[in-house]
């Protein structure tokens, strides 16, 4: 337990990071540090999104599995990794 | 005929009387008969006739006819042929007075018998029946004479009725045998028929409440298919795995795992499982961070170093740092054998007034922010190794003499094996181990180097460090006679060793004194060779990768030197103004090594290129003060790492002048291999052991 808390921690305190949230399988997110809508609308959207692209792979080859999602835009740098049950999500501010 | 006799004397005497009566024309048949006669008492009747001898032999002739004595004798008939009543002499004579139909049955026969048996039952049953019976027998014996008489001829018509009648009535009263009856239940069989009471049929209709319905609609993917039958299968392989492994032990243990894993789970709340992604997510964004760094490790050569001739630089990438390891000293580097971007550092101090606690942290580039593991000592880490086939077993010696193994895949803070105090640890800080191949018997060991002038092995049988002295170090010489003939030996101070590639059994020792030592392992009481090598302890000897012959030796005295071990000076003398704390060979060139010093400067050099002096001299910590411990290779990358006394490890990228092959010619292959880098090496020695002997 404690090395998980300490690493999300460190990643947390990490320069430039903005948020880090952990989804669960149903886009239900457990745990944030960003405020609520902020979270909601972030999980519900990435998960769809990470459903997608994993449906994506797998249809393309049953035995692939998606292992990563890195969403760069002009602002941000989204991080999906898709667990086997949940989604962890940081954004990240790489210009910082 | 005995019965005719009796009945003959009767006739004779109704034979009177009826002679009177009827007028019978019969012929007797002659007497010879009174010959076979038997002499039997005659019972006379009583009105029986006294006759005379005369009369009785006086003779009537009578003949027996044929003729019906009552068939009528003058029948007239009418003749229609002459008109007139005719008599008809041909008259029947044919009387009958008795007749019966009867049928014949063998007593053998099956119907015979069956009706013995039937008549037999009969006579028990029915008394009175055979009365019956036998009364008529009796009759029937009186009515014998009778129709013998008839027969005789003198019947009359009264006796035949009578027969009749009494005929008649015995058929009558003879009772029927009884009728053979079907015996009944013969196979213990009963047919009963009955009929059943028939229930009027009822219609009864209900309504019940619709069963909830659900829609439900999906799409089948390919993978969603794969998985299915991936699930299937490996639940079958499970269930195959549990019949195969049901021992108690095993159950048991599982049972164990199973209860941690659910008090774990409970205690977490599931954020465990993103124990993997987090870490992977915590390496991204410090490739996000650190991108420029990442780049340069991977793509940037100076090109500044194209202008600049010979001379090479050093270009600093991520910094390693700890805050648990804040001012411990840098004591120890090794790169892990099998994974290119991990290392271990060993922490610990150079001060002997100020030893406190030890670390070993592992880094990898991929995270210079946090180390991958951190296991913390309460005695400073001296030294440590990294397996080159177990690349998870860490090998350190501490301050304290002791030796310990660390295995990384075991979540624990403490080592796996220790040595102590009663398994013959160093009395002196250990300031080398090296792991050795496995044994004969496939243990893993090591040797170790102290102050104390001991080098012991060190083999892991079981779960047990067994430690065996290979050698102890005596200053040459030293050898003072104390009182009484005594022998007192100064100890020699191991303080680094390095053993050969290819001899087995080489080793060369350094010690505090600076001297050399080249040992063998089955040579416990002396030394195959001594160099004065320094002035001051020597801190590092290393073999060079390629050329078997010759080794490197590094020292407080400011030098570094070159040795072929065949020969007793140094092939090359280097000063480099300070103490020089690390050497290390580059793995990619025979004649590259690196140098650090203690005024925070590292050396390059390349024997190729430079044989006198370094090709890069550059200072590589912030702070002056900060003294350099130590240095190694990269053994893929150009990179190099350096250790301080503040606890820093500096990561750095060797310029492309530092790492130059030799020049392409034209027309010609480059040539790579350890051949080229002997001969390369080779040559170099070569000039200067031609030098050596005309000086």
């Amino acid at each position: 337990m404690a090395e998980v808390e300490e690493t999300l921690k460190r990643i947390q305190s990490h320069k430039g990071v903005i948020g880090t949230m952990v989804v669960n399988a149903e886009g239900i997110p457990i745990r944030t540090t960003l405020d609520n809508s902020t979270t909601v609308q972030y999980a519900g959207l990435l998960h769809h999104l990470t459903m997608k692209a994993k449906s994506t792979v797998r249809d393309i080859d049953p035995q692939n599995d998606l292992t990563f999602l890195r969403i760069r835009s002009k602002k941000h740098e989204i991080m999906v990794a898709p667990d086997k049950e949940y989604l962890l999500i940081v954004i990240q501010n790489p210009c910082e | 005929m005995p019965q005719k006799q009796q009945p003959r004397r009767q006739s004779i005497t109704a034979g009177r009387g009826a002679r009177k009566r009827d007028e019978d024309s019969g012929t007797d048949v002659g007497e010879g008969t009174d010959e076979w006669v038997q002499s039997k008492a005659t019972v006379r009747p009583p009105d029986q006739l006294d006759l005379t001898d005369a009369e009785l032999k006086e003779e009537f002739t009578r003949i027996l006819t044929a003729n019906n004595p009552h068939a009528p004798q003058n029948i007239v008939r009418y003749s229609f042929k002459e008109g007139t009543y005719k008599h008809i002499g041909f008259v029947n004579q044919l009387a009958v007075h008795y007749s019966q139909d009867g049928n014949l049955i063998p007593k053998d026969s099956d119907e015979g018998r069956r009706q013995h048996y039937h008549a037999e039952l009969a006579t028990g049953s029915q008394e009175s029946s055979r009365l019956v019976t036998s009364e008529t027998e009796i009759l029937e014996e009186e009515e014998e004479p009778k129709e013998a008489e008839g027969e005789a001829g003198s019947q009359t018509d009264v006796p035949a009725t009578e027969v009749a009648e009494k005929v008649t009535e015995e058929e009558l009263m003879t009772p029927k045998p009884p009728k053979e009856r079907m015996l009944t239940n013969q196979f213990n069989f009963s047919e009963r028929a009955s009929q059943t009471f028939n229930n009027p049929l009822r219609d009864r209709e209900c309504q019940m409440e619709p069963p909830p319905r659900t829609n439900f609609s999906a799409t089948a993917n390919q993978w969603e298919i794969y998985d299915a039958y991936i699930e299937e299968l490996e639940k079958q392989e499970k269930t195959k795995e549990k019949e195969k492994t049901k021992t108690p032990v095993a159950k048991k243990m599982g049972k164990m795992s199973m209860r941690k894993m659910t008090s774990m789970e409970s205690q977490s709340d599931d954020i465990t499982k993103v124990t993997q992604a987090a870490k992977i997510v915590e390496r991204m964004v410090n490739q996000n961070t650190y991108d420029d760094v990442a780049q340069d490790f991977k793509y940037y050569e100076d090109a500044a170093d194209e202008y600049r001739d010979q001379e090479g630089t050093l270009l600093p990438l991520w910094k390693f740092q700890n805050d648990k390891a804040k001012r411990l000293a840098v004591t120890a580097l090794c790169w892990n054998p099998k994974y290119n971007d991990l290392f271990a550092v060993g922490h610990g101090s150079y001060d002997f007034m100020k030893q406190s606690r030890g670390m070993l942290l592992l880094y990898s580039m991929k995270n210079p922010s946090f180390p991958e593991y951190t296991f913390s000592s309460e005695s400073g880490i001296m030294c440590l190794d990294m397996h080159v086939d177990h690349p998870y077993l860490v090998v350190v010696g501490y301050y304290d003499g002791n030796v310990a193994i660390y295995n990384l895949k075991k979540l624990q803070s403490q080592p796996a094996f220790r040595s102590s105090a009663k398994s013959g640890k160093h009395t002196d800080p250990v300031w080398q181990v090296k792991w050795q191949k496995d044994d004969m018997d496939n243990n893993l060991n090591f040797f170790s180097v102290s102050s104390d002038g001991r080098i012991v092995s060190w083999t892991l049988v079981k779960s047990e460090l067994v430690h065996s002295d290979i050698i102890k170090l005596k200053v040459e010489g030293s050898t003072t006679e104390g009182l009484e003939g005594l022998q007192l030996h100064t100890v020699g101070c191991g303080t680094a060793f390095d053993f050969h590639r290819e001899i087995d059994y080489m080793f060369l020792v350094g010690t505090e004194e600076g001297k050399i030592y080249k040992c063998s392992k089955s040579y416990s009481s002396q030394f195959l060779d001594t160099y004065d090598a320094h002035n001051m302890a020597v801190d590092a000897v290393s073999w060079n990768p390629y050329h078997a012959k010759v080794f490197m030796s590094c020292s407080s005295d400011w030098t570094v030197k070159i040795w072929d071990h065949t020969i007793k000076t140094p092939m090359f003398i280097y000063d480099l103004n300070s103490a020089v704390g690390d050497v290390a060979w580059a793995p990619y060139s025979s004649t590259v090594f690196a140098a650090v010093t203690t005024n925070g400067k590292t050396h390059v050099f390349d024997l190729a290129i430079n044989k006198y002096e370094a090709i890069c001299n550059q200072p590589v910590v912030a702070k002056k003060k900060n003294k350099i411990t130590h240095v190694q290779f990269n053994p893929i990358h150009p990179i190099i790492i350096v250790g301080d006394d503040r606890g820093h490890v500096t990561c750095l990228k060797l310029s492309p002048n530092l790492r130059k092959m030799p020049k392409e010619k034209k027309g010609q292959e480059v040539q790579k291999g350890p051949a080229v880098e002997i001969a390369k090496l080779d040559k170099l020695l070569n000039l200067v052991r031609e030098v050596k002997p005309k000086i």
